[in-house]
């Protein structure tokens, strides 16, 4: 059986998707436990994977017998365990956290919701097991259509940044199919523990030079890496509430994953240190990304505005750190990839869960909310904390790393812009605080002319939503006491000898 | 520097040159054309190069399809010369290439019918000052 996790961990949601797609038709109400058994299904395998793996080492599985070379191969070490387990809970916990939202916003539709749901679970999973470079891209595919379709369900605004996104993201995967061409072209190989291997002797080549170039900048059209990110903020402020709380942690925290994938186990370090001019220009390309981000999301006046301005700049801090070049900024930018992918899920949800109950989130809807729903302000405090960087939480001990990586480097310009976020997020988060805390209730805002309770009134997100939520915000201090051991056992194993 | 240098270059790897500029087209369309079915056509034609891309790659002068002649029983006597056959396998993954493009064609038409819907409009201009006025 544990021999089968790999496959399991696409198969099952796979499956699922199929079946919740003809429920939808025949029974609505099978939907959301068929989503829930395909995710958990995942989220088993996952766990499953991640524990065999750190006991006995990474696991390949040949899909369908074929031997690696020739077969579609999958392939998972410590990082795509502990990544696949990351985004395998993350979509189950929001799956709980969202039935009653999608139930309210999308009933009738409720089919085709899980159905996209599950699908992208699948292509997000499928992308992280697999260790074949053209099913990569499929998979990508898959969750990329699926991002779009979920994305477009929103409010009225949604079909038009869906479509923009789109338009990019097709660009991005486009490039992404060009440069593995490339690659297949000079070595005839798509399996990427067969590449590692054919590739060494053909450094020099302008082939692979460009098949390098153009697969990054696909994946950064994909992860929205500043100046790439114009898709990013409409497309994830406007998509429903838990399509967002899906995509935005997993999306571009998964695209990272397989850029630093392509860095480590398709190209080697070797090949990264031979780079020196392009690895500065990156930096600094992370620095204008993290820096930009944090502008960007000091002028928005909407919750999910901000925080999808706080992930492009967030995605800045991943691509710097794995770019600087030795064990410390890429422990970092692993950690982090880990981590924030559970902070950003904690204050989208909170957000989702604050469209739920006020039906806005610009600021103006946020005033007196400590009082309305505390428990989901706290979740949302938590969440804002670990992005700002206090310990004990998660987002700490990954922005840790990332300086003592960025000072061994030399690269001080990428201490200044992350300690610059940090000081922009505190204004931020501190900001949006003192409007919920001490401006009262906004009279008969966006309710229409029914009877207003008195501001104090306690009017909580539901039960099925608030734990969940919760549950997220003790994930992010979890995650930074496990910081020891996640560094230890997971992140040391993967990091190749050759990077110092 | 002799230009006539490039153009064996030119001439003996035209195929590249044929789908980069198919490319650049079909990146000029999403980039330059107001109207979103003709983003859509664009894009449609920046895929296109690259399937093109992929099965040129995989062509060559004087071989044949990859079917072996006799193939039951006798063939796996004589050697298989592969100079004599295409290499089929990009060809092979053209064929989901081509299925996505038409999934993201599909995705991309039904979004324009939804903004349609709202805009009475598929130029973007217009819905762009439409969502200003708002």
């Amino acid at each position: 059986m544990s021999e089968h996790f790999p496959a399991l961990l696409v198969i099952g949601p796979l499956l699922a998707a199929l079946v919740i797609s003809i429920a939808g038709w025949l029974r609505p109400r099978l939907c959301l436990p068929l989503a829930f058994i395909g995710v958990g299904v995942a989220a088993l395998a996952a766990t499953g994977l991640l524990v065999q793996v750190l006991a006995s080492g990474p696991m390949g599985y040949r899909l369908g017998g074929w031997d690696p070379p020739w077969g579609i191969y999958y392939f998972v070490d410590q990082l795509n365990a502990v990544v696949a387990a990351v985004v395998a809970w993350v979509a189950l916990v929001n799956l709980v956290a969202s039935h009653q939202a999608i139930k309210a916003d999308y009933d009738g539709k409720q089919g085709p919701f899980y159905t996209l749901y599950v699908l992208a679970v699948t292509g997000l999973l499928g992308m992280v097991a697999t260790g074949d470079a053209f099913n990569l891209y499929v998979l990508l595919e898959i969750a990329s259509l699926t991002g779009y379709a979920l994305i477009g369900m929103g409010s009225s605004r949604a079909p038009m940044s869906s479509l923009n996104y789109l338009f990019l993201g097709t660009i991005g995967a486009s490039f992404y199919l060009l440069g593995v061409g490339y690659l297949y072209i000079v070595t005839g190989s798509l399996n990427m523990a067969d590449l590692a291997t054919l590739l060494p002797p053909l450094y020099g080549s302008l082939a692979v030079m460009a098949a390098f170039a153009i697969i990054l900048v696909g994946l950064w059209m994909k992860m929205a890496f500043f100046p790439l990110h114009a898709w990013l903020p409409n497309a994830y402020s406007q998509a429903p509430g838990p399509a967002a709380s899906l995509l935005a942690p997993l999306m571009t925290k998964v695209m990272v994953y397989v850029m630093i994938r392509m860095m480590l186990s398709v190209f080697t370090v070797d090949f990264i240190a031979m780079q020196a001019l392009l690895q500065q220009f990156i930096v600094w390309l992370a620095v204008a990304a993290i820096v930009a981000g944090a502008l960007f999301a000091l002028t928005q006046r909407d919750l999910k505005r901000m925080l999808a301005f706080i992930v492009v700049s967030e995605v800045g801090y991943m691509v710097g750190g794995a770019w600087l070049g030795n064990r410390l900024g890429m422990t970092g930018a692993v950690l982090h990839l880990v981590n924030d992918a559970v902070m950003t899920f904690c204050v989208f949800l909170a957000a989702g869960c604050i469209f739920h109950k006020v039906r806005g989130t610009a600021f103006e809807d946020l005033q007196g909310l400590f009082k309305k729903m505390p428990w989901t302000m706290a979740a949302l405090a938590a969440g804002a904390l670990a992005i700002i960087g206090v310990p004990p939480t998660c987002g700490f001990f990954s922005k840790w790393y990332l300086i003592r990586g960025a000072i061994d480097a030399g690269q001080w310009v990428f201490v200044v812009g992350l300690l610059f976020s940090s000081l922009v997020n505190v204004v931020l988060f501190f900001r949006l605080f003192e409007i919920a805390f001490f401006e009262p209730m906004a009279e008969g805002h966006g309710h229409g002319g029914h009877g207003h309770a008195p501001a104090v009134a306690l009017a909580e997100a539901p039960l099925s939503m608030l734990l969940p939520l919760i549950a997220a915000a003790l994930g992010l201090v979890a995650l930074g006491l496990a910081t020891g051991p996640l560094v230890k056992y997971v992140i040391t194993p993967i990091l190749p000898a050759g990077l110092v | 520097m002799d230009m006539t240098q490039y153009i064996p270059v030119l001439l003996t790897k035209y195929n590249y040159w044929v789908y980069i500029t198919l490319m650049m087209i079909g990146l000029w369309a999403m980039i330059a054309k107001n109207n979103l079915i003709k983003k859509i056509i664009g894009m449609s034609i920046f895929q296109t190069a690259i399937i093109l891309f992929y099965v040129s790659i995989g062509a060559k002068y004087g071989a044949t399809i990859p079917i072996l002649s006799h193939g039951h029983g006798g063939a796996h006597e004589a050697a298989v010369r592969a100079v004599d056959y295409i290499n089929p396998l990009p060809h092979v993954l053209m064929l989901t290439a081509i299925v996505v493009s038409v999934a993201t064609l599909g995705v991309a038409l039904a979004l324009s019918i939804r903004i349609h819907r709202r805009y009475r409009t598929l130029e973007e201009d217009e819905i762009l000052s439409q969502l200003r006025e708002q």
